[in-house]
Order: C-alpha cells, then sequence, then structure tokens
C-alpha cells in the first residue's frame, strides 16, 4: 500500500472502496493457503461436478459456437423452464416481466439491494448469514440492521427477533433460508410470523432461497407463496449450489414486474447477459438432471447425519441442521472463542473450520462445518478433531 | 426395504465402512445395521465383499481376459448345466449369460497370458457343448465395479469460500 492509499483523505478510492472491511474469513483463508494435509470443512460448494448432461449442454454449445450475448434478462427458453421448475414449490411467475437470469445469484441480491435500497435506508439483516449481504447493502448506500437469531429456536426468525432489533423501521429485510452458516430452515408457521410483520410495517424482502432443493426433511416453503407477499417480494436461487454449477455462475430472481425490471435495467449496463454458455447448460440441468440432484441431496444427508451425529458424541453440541450443507455445532466446553478454537484446530490438527461470529450476531462460540466433502474426508476430519479435544 | 436399499449403497461404495460410521449416516444405531447386513446375507442377496484391486500398482504378474463363449444345447444340456461346469474352475473369476452375439461372458484370470490361452483352450473350448471362444486380454483397466483408476482430479475448490 502507498502512503497515498493509506491516506483516507488523498486516495483515490471512494469511501465504499475504502470502508468495505476485508472478509472475516480471509485470514482463514491466507492460513489454510499455508497448510500441507490440510481437510478443510470450509469450503460453500459440492465437492461433486455439474451433472454430465448439463456439462454436455454447454459443450454442445460451444461447439455450435454459441458464444454471443443473449437476450439481457437471460435465454427465453431458460426463463420459460425456471419458471416451470419454480411451480415445485408453488410460485408462479411470468417469463416475459417476473424472472431475470444474473450472473449467479450473487449478482441477484446486489442488483436487487440497489434496485430498492436508498441512501440512509435501512435493511434488516438476520445474523448468522451469507457474509455478502451486509457489503451488498452498504455499495447501495443503506445501513445493515442486524437481526440476531438464537439457537433455542433452531436460528430461525421470530417475530419477536424483528421486533427487539427495531426491524420496524427497515424498508428491506433479507431472508436466508435454508440458511448459510447454520443449515437452519423455517416451517411455513414461522414463515407466517415474518410475513404478518413484513407487512404490518410495509417491509420489502429479498428471499435467498439457493438452497431450497437442500432441505431434507420436509419440502421448502418460501415466503412468496404466502397471503400478499409475492409482490413484496424477490425471491433469489440458482445453479451453483443444488446443480453444483458454482464455477459457471448463473442464478436468477423472481419478483414483482417493476422490482424485476429495474434489477434488469441495472443489470443491463452492468453484466448486459449472463453467461451463454451457462444458459445452455441450465437448461439441460432443469430439464433432465432431477435424479442426479436426488443422488446428491441424498448423499449430502447422509454426510449431515454422520456429522451432527459425531460433532454431539465427541462434545460440540450440534443442534439438527435441516437444509443446506453446513452444520453449526458450539465450540467444546473450555473453549468460548470461536476464531482461537478454530485457529487452534487449523495450526495443531490442519482441520480448518470458519468462526461463526464471521457470519454476525449470534454466529460467536460456534463454527461452520460444511460437509460439502467426501465421507473419506470427513471422518478423517472428525477423528483429528476428536483427537485434538481428547489431548487439550 | 428402503432401509436395506440404502445400506446396500454404502456397502457398494465401500464394503469396510465400519458398522457404527453406516448407522450414524443412516440415522439408526449400530445393531440395526447388524441385523439388516445379516437379512441381506441370509437372504443371500449379499454373496461376498472384496477389495477393488488396481493390478498394475501390485507388484507381480496379474492377467486377465474376457472370453466369450458360444454353446450349442441340446434336449439334455442346458445353460445351466454348462454353466455350472465351467463356474468350477478357479481361474474363471466371473461368468454370465448374455444377450447378443455369443452367449456366455466369461472374466478369466492368471499369472501370463500363456495361463490363460492354456487354460482357454485346453479347458474350455473342449467342452462338448462349446463353439467357439474369443479370447480378449485386457490392456489396461480405467474403471472397476465404479471405482475410476485414475489419478483423479485435484480438488481445487477454495479452501475456505464464503
Amino acid at each position: 500500500m502507498t502512503a497515498r492509499e493509506s491516506d483516507g483523505e488523498s486516495s483515490p478510492l471512494s469511501r465504499r472502496a475504502r470502508e468495505t472491511p476485508p472478509s472475516g474469513i480471509r485470514r482463514f483463508f491466507e492460513l489454510a493457503e499455508e497448510m500441507d494435509d490440510l481437510i478443510s470443512l470450509g469450503v460453500g460448494e459440492p465437492d461433486f461436478s455439474a451433472p454430465w448432461a448439463a456439462r454436455s449442454a454447454a459443450i454442445d454449445s460451444l461447439e455450435r459456437g454459441r458464444t454471443s450475448y443473449t437476450a439481457n434478462r437471460g435465454r427465453r427458453d431458460l426463463r420459460e423452464a425456471i419458471g416451470e421448475h419454480v411451480r415445485r414449490y408453488d410460485l408462479s411467475y411470468d417469463p416475459d416481466e417476473e424472472i431475470l437470469v444474473s450472473t449467479g445469484a450473487s449478482e441477484a441480491v446486489d442488483l436487487a439491494m440497489r434496485a430498492l435500497v436508498d441512501p440512509g435506508d435501512t435493511v434488516a439483516v438476520p445474523q448468522p448469514s451469507y457474509l455478502s449481504y451486509g457489503p451488498t447493502v452498504s455499495f447501495a448506500g443503506g445501513e445493515v440492521l442486524p437481526v440476531g437469531t438464537r439457537l433455542e429456536n433452531e436460528f430461525a426468525l421470530t417475530y419477536e427477533d424483528l421486533d427487539r432489533a427495531g426491524a420496524a423501521s427497515a424498508s428491506v429485510l433479507v431472508l436466508c433460508y435454508p440458511n448459510n452458516p447454520t443449515g437452519a430452515v423455517m416451517t411455513r408457521k414461522q414463515l407466517r410470523e415474518v410475513a404478518e410483520f413484513a407487512r404490518e410495517h410495509d417491509i420489502f424482502v429479498l428471499s435467498d432461497e439457493i438452497y431450497a432443493a437442500l432441505r431434507y426433511e420436509d419440502d421448502h416453503v418460501s415466503i412468496a407463496t404466502l397471503p400478499e407477499m409475492a409482490d413484496r417480494t424477490v425471491v433469489f436461487n440458482g445453479f451453483s449450489k443444488a446443480y453444483a454449477m458454482t464455477g459457471m455462475r448463473l442464478g436468477y430472481a423472481l419478483g414483482p414486474p417493476n422490482v424485476i425490471g429495474a434489477m434488469n435495467r441495472i443489470h443491463q449496463y452492468t453484466m448486459l447477459s449472463a453467461p451463454t454458455t451457462a444458459q445452455y447448460a441450465a437448461i439441460e440441468a432443469l430439464e433432465s438432471c432431477d435424479d442426479a440432484i436426488a443422488e446428491m441431496r441424498q448423499a449430502f444427508n447422509r454426510r449431515r447425519n454422520f456429522v451432527i451425529s459425531r460433532f454431539n458424541d465427541i462434545g460440540m453440541d450440534c443442534f439438527e441442521a435441516k437444509g443446506a450443507f453446513y452444520v453449526f455445532p458450539e465450540c467444546p466446553p473450555g473453549w468460548e472463542d470461536d476464531e482461537a478454537f478454530a485457529e487452534a484446530l487449523i495450526r495443531e490438527e490442519r482441520v480448518a473450520l470458519v468462526p461463526g461470529r464471521v457470519f454476525g450476531e449470534g454466529g460467536g462460540g460456534h463454527l461452520r462445518v460444511s460437509y460439502a466433502s467426501g465421507m473419506p474426508e470427513l471422518k478423517t476430519a472428525l477423528d483429528r478433531i476428536e483427537s485434538f479435544l481428547r489431548a487439550d | 426395504m428402503e432401509a436395506k436399499r440404502e445400506l446396500l449403497d454404502l456397502l457398494l461404495s465401500d464394503a469396510r465402512e465400519s458398522t457404527e460410521d453406516i448407522a450414524r449416516q443412516l440415522g439408526t444405531d449400530a445393531a440395526t445395521v447388524e441385523a439388516l447386513v445379516d437379512e441381506l446375507e441370509s437372504e443371500g442377496a449379499i454373496r461376498g465383499y472384496q477389495a477393488v484391486v488396481d493390478w498394475d500398482e501390485v507388484d507381480e504378474s496379474h492377467v486377465r481376459a474376457e472370453v466369450e463363449l458360444n454353446v450349442e444345447l441340446d434336449r439334455e444340456t442346458k445353460y445351466r448345466d454348462i454353466a455350472t461346469r465351467i463356474a468350477k474352475f478357479p481361474e474363471v473369476s466371473s461368468l454370465r449369460l448374455v444377450s447378443g452375439s455369443f452367449d456366455f461372458a466369461v472374466d478369466v484370470e492368471g499369472e501370463s497370458m500363456h495361463d490363460v490361452s492354456r487354460f482357454v483352450s485346453e479347458q474350455i473350448a473342449p467342452i462338448p457343448e462349446v463353439t467357439q471362444t474369443v479370447t480378449h486380454f485386457v490392456m489396461t483397466t480405467y474403471k472397476e465395479r465404479g471405482v475410476y483408476f485414475g489419478d483423479g482430479d485435484d480438488d481445487d475448490r477454495l479452501a475456505i469460500s464464503p
């Protein structure tokens, strides 16, 4: 860093750039990079490859020379396929006006923030939750209002949580269920409470449902299906998690025409259109890969059972996460500081977990553990953690 | 039935997995897993447990051939009769009746190509019902019973990601 850059007054950087903190996981990433023989359970993406049919469709599209831009909103046949696909969650959207294909769900979240948030607006963000919501609020000029969720409610968001945090003043509420990092899900009854709060206080909801297909014990419920919520909700989903297509960078947003239209206007000046090759892969994924997805979900479910059972047995209490591919055990007795525990574990046993506090209020004292790794790695990692605790 | 199917899936991917680990993955207890395995074995659904070996990694000679076999049946002799006779040879590691241009697919193993050739010509071909043998020596195995023998792709995911 030059002297000029370090000096806030004369820096060429914008205030937003200067004030964006580095990700809380960066230090652990750097530590992990130094280690040989590391087992990382800090990975937020599946260890599977995208289903072969989807990859093959991507290759075919390239062989046919389909390398130009698509419509800003995404190919119409993909939007139609998405519209058809989300009917399984009782969602109904018009492919022409209410669906936008984006460069990953992350871009869609950013677009929605910029379309809905004015400088000074407050955005309620339940925590612990995915790291990127806060910065996208800041990039739009808004203020984050953290809303802590609680272990005793299995990290589901409640009316009381919102009320206590002062979320009545918020103009936008972010939801992420099934949740990264806790694996928590919300039932229809629990979502009804949140919907009631949103209606009462005229709050728009951004519901990130990227893990909807990875719900293990019952069916996914979208808040947009609740009465009077479709007009005040944008739903995000994508192909990264359920279809193991993280590198394809393809997501989508579903919402009322005016909001999707505004998001598309921003999108057309920034991304123009989502990657064309990925769009062809996504059409095939939606049309023919349900069986492959079911197999991945079954494998994730077995791993989930395994890791929860082992953590509980070795003395790291772990509530029963029911979605996504994370569990969120508590630090073991004598280790209240999750960062210290994660650092000791990575240095002494070469196992990387992510400290819960980086995901915000309520995450401290926990660790995010991804089970998106093979069973041999999970077993070795749990054995190493157990041996660390015994030696401690 | 569902529980047995799930158990078989796990054993197919790793038959050495401990009963306790299998139980954790299936959300049940070790005693239940043991009971299910006992049932599957006594029903004859599980016929054995074997390692999947990459012989190229073992420092000894090992040759395998896939032999196509055509046979001629008569009133007295059925496929099963011929199969029973061929299956008794220890050199035969698998034997299947198949559809298509030949009748039996036979896997034969030996210490050398000469061994395998001699076995086919001296033990299989002379069986009265056998009308033709075609021997294909295995040059390289890339995948065996679902296990890929390549070096495997490195995990290039970020060690820590959001």
